[in-house]
């Protein structure tokens, strides 16, 4: 892809999502705040499986990670800075990561997707068993935090939403875009994707393959703490759902809906996918089924996802006017 | 010690039921190399069909001797489901294998709402029906015969299987496609046909189990998403793939959840997946299966 069009379509994008609180009903803004909070994690979750080929199915155990963090740090420790929640959050998620990954990236494929699901279950069932502890199915509360250290005191909690923690956010997310874009671009980005596509060959070369896949996964695990710590500081509660499988399931969802083999893939797809499931909720009750639809046509026919299919239109388009 | 031989009967009926299904996602697994996540929607879809099925069949005069015999064929009757679906993962055998988890995610979806759509959001349940074949009582040790009969038949299942896939032309069949799909279909085999069947008979053996787990526990919507997580803690210990890998892995994870409920209730669910991690990072092809090339 040229570099000014997609320059160009950021831009748009950006600012796009910066008028959007002026512009559309604070209903609309609130709902995005979610959408940065998967944007950020999927910028994670896809480090480890568009660009190093590990399909992880328990990240929603970092997200979980995040969230509780958070209510543990700003509910329990009273601290009352977001960012310090943030920055301690993904620093102890990428250390919980690293023995973790250490034992699973010496699997790929299937075997995988099963050792994270399992650990991933076995981080839900703490959190819903050791009621004392986590407060079981009940959750803990995440307070509102400080941010930038300015209180905000005479916003209420939808206002504060709406207006400055969606900027806020909105940053978070452009940061985070930025890092994974100097990372995925970098030396470390390309020994990546060689791991991916010839494993093998990639050791022959001198690459440290293990090395490599572990660091993704620490990579993505702090993402998916800084996604996590929003969805939690959102809804105000951290709760066993937001670790279950089904949620893993739902992450690759949408990085398979945007396409996952594009950069913007995971963004665009937590952007549909926020607002499909916004949308489908309130015509039906019935949600879900076309939800797993929408995703059984993505597979079977858009295996490139919406990022695939707004490309192939795109040089349609090209070829037609040249 | 009584108290022991009642929890040990707990843990081998979940056990028993465990097996059916697990057995359906090794067979899967092993011909078709799929890794269905939809086999606890099968499990729940027989569940809930067998309390409308059963509850059919005594208005219109069932005796309740014959509650059991009704809700196996009340699971077989589910196996029309499985071609159909079989046809829809057609499209994605050659693809990656993170592919066909994802369609088969996409069915646990779609089959949550066809469920909540058909039946409702309430559990359903048949009301302690199945104490008709009377119960076991020893001092404090209480039984239902129900849980042996369910016990007894998959005991038999498991029985019937293997001399199926062991003994039978049609099973010898059956391991060659699973060994080698080119060879076996260069040799004649309707490996199109074969999958239809090897799927169909993964989802009988899934809706069954629902079907026959029904009398002892409600049927819900969250029994599906809950049980293919345990479904899957027992083919990641055995060995995916593998029949003995399945026994072994249902009677570990069920005899652990009955005793871990009563020794420390908290840690239920803790203990199987402390077990498979072990498992997985001892020995990754399970307790029985091939050690991956």
């Amino acid at each position: 892809m040229t570099r000014a069009p997609l320059a160009l379509a950021v831009l748009v994008g950006a600012i796009g999502l910066a008028l959007l609180p002026l512009l559309a009903p604070s209903y609309y803004a609130s709902l995005m705040i979610p959408f940065f909070g998967y944007a950020i994690a999927l910028l994670g979750f896809n480090l480890l499986f568009g660009y190093t080929g590990l399909l992880s199915f328990g990240h929603a155990m970092f997200l979980g990670f995040g969230a509780y963090g958070a209510a543990v740090l700003a509910g329990k420790l009273g601290i009352t800075s977001f960012e310090i929640v943030l920055i301690a959050v993904m620093a102890s998620a990428a250390l919980v990561a690293l023995p973790i990954g250490l034992f699973c990236v010496r699997y790929v494929g299937i075997f995988f997707g099963m050792l994270t699901l399992a650990f991933g279950m076995l981080f839900y069932s703490f959190l819903f068993k050791f009621y004392h502890v986590t407060g079981g199915d009940s959750g803990m509360r995440v307070p509102r935090m400080n941010i930038l250290g300015l209180e905000f005191a005479q916003y209420n909690k939808i206002e504060f939403l709406a207006g400055p923690f969606y900027y806020y956010s909105l940053a978070l997310l452009i940061i985070a875009a930025a890092v994974m874009w100097r990372i995925v671009h970098s030396p470390f980005g390309l020994h990546l994707k060689a791991v991916r596509d010839n494993a093998r060959k990639a050791e022959y070369l001198g690459v440290h393959v293990h090395r490599f896949r572990l660091a993704a996964f620490v990579i993505s695990a702090a993402y998916g703490a800084a996604g996590g710590a929003i969805l939690g500081f959102r809804v105000g509660l951290a709760d066993p759902e937001l670790v279950y499988w089904t949620q893993s399931g739902q992450l690759v969802f949408m990085a398979v809906l945007g396409g996952f083999s594009n950069f913007f893939g995971p963004i665009i797809g937590a952007f549909a996918f926020t607002l499909l499931q916004d949308q489908l909720q309130s015509l039906t009750q019935y949600w879900r089924f076309i939800l797993g639809a929408v995703l059984a046509v993505i597979v079977i026919a858009f295996p490139e996802g919406l990022a695939g299919l707004a490309g192939s239109l795109r040089r349609t388009l090209a070829g037609k006017t040249a | 010690m009584v108290a022991f031989a009642n929890i040990l009967v707990g843990g081998v009926f979940h056990a028993a039921v465990l097996f059916l299904v697990a057995a359906g996602l090794q067979l899967v697994f092993g011909v078709q190399k799929i890794v269905n996540l939809a086999c606890g929607s099968f499990y729940a879809l027989g569940a809930y069909f067998g309390v409308s099925f059963v509850g059919y069949a005594s208005t219109a005069g069932l005796s309740p001797w014959l509650i059991m015999p009704a809700l196996v064929i009340a699971g077989l009757l589910l196996g029309f489901v499985g071609p159909p679906i079989e046809r829809l993962l057609r499209t994605v055998y050659s693809r990656d294998e993170s592919f066909q988890l994802l369609l088969t995610f996409a069915l646990v979806l779609m089959f949550q709402d066809v469920l909540r759509f058909v039946w409702g959001p309430n559990p359903r349940s048949l009301d302690s029906a199945y104490l008709v074949y009377g119960v076991i009582n020893a001092r404090e040790f209480s039984v239902p015969v129900y849980n042996l009969l369910v016990i007894a038949a998959a005991i038999a299942t498991a029985a019937g299987f293997g001399a199926f896939l062991q003994r039978t032309n049609y099973g010898r069949i059956l391991r060659a496609t699973a060994e080698n799909r080119a060879m076996a279909e260069a040799l004649g085999v309707d490996v199109r046909r074969l999958y239809a069947v090897v799927f169909t008979i993964g989802t009988v053996l899934g809706t069954t189990a629902g079907a026959l787990v029904v009398p002892t526990a409600a049927a819900s919507l969250d029994m599906a998403i809950d049980f293919v997580i345990e479904a899957f803690a027992v083919v990641v210990i055995g060995g995916l793939g593998s029949m003995r890998g399945a026994l072994a892995g249902a009677l570990i994870v069920g005899l652990i959840r009955a005793f871990a409920i009563v020794v420390y209730p908290e840690a239920e669910v803790l203990a199987i997946y402390v077990i498979v991690i072990a498992v997985l990072l001892l020995r990754p092809a399970g307790l029985f299966g091939r050690q991956a090339s």
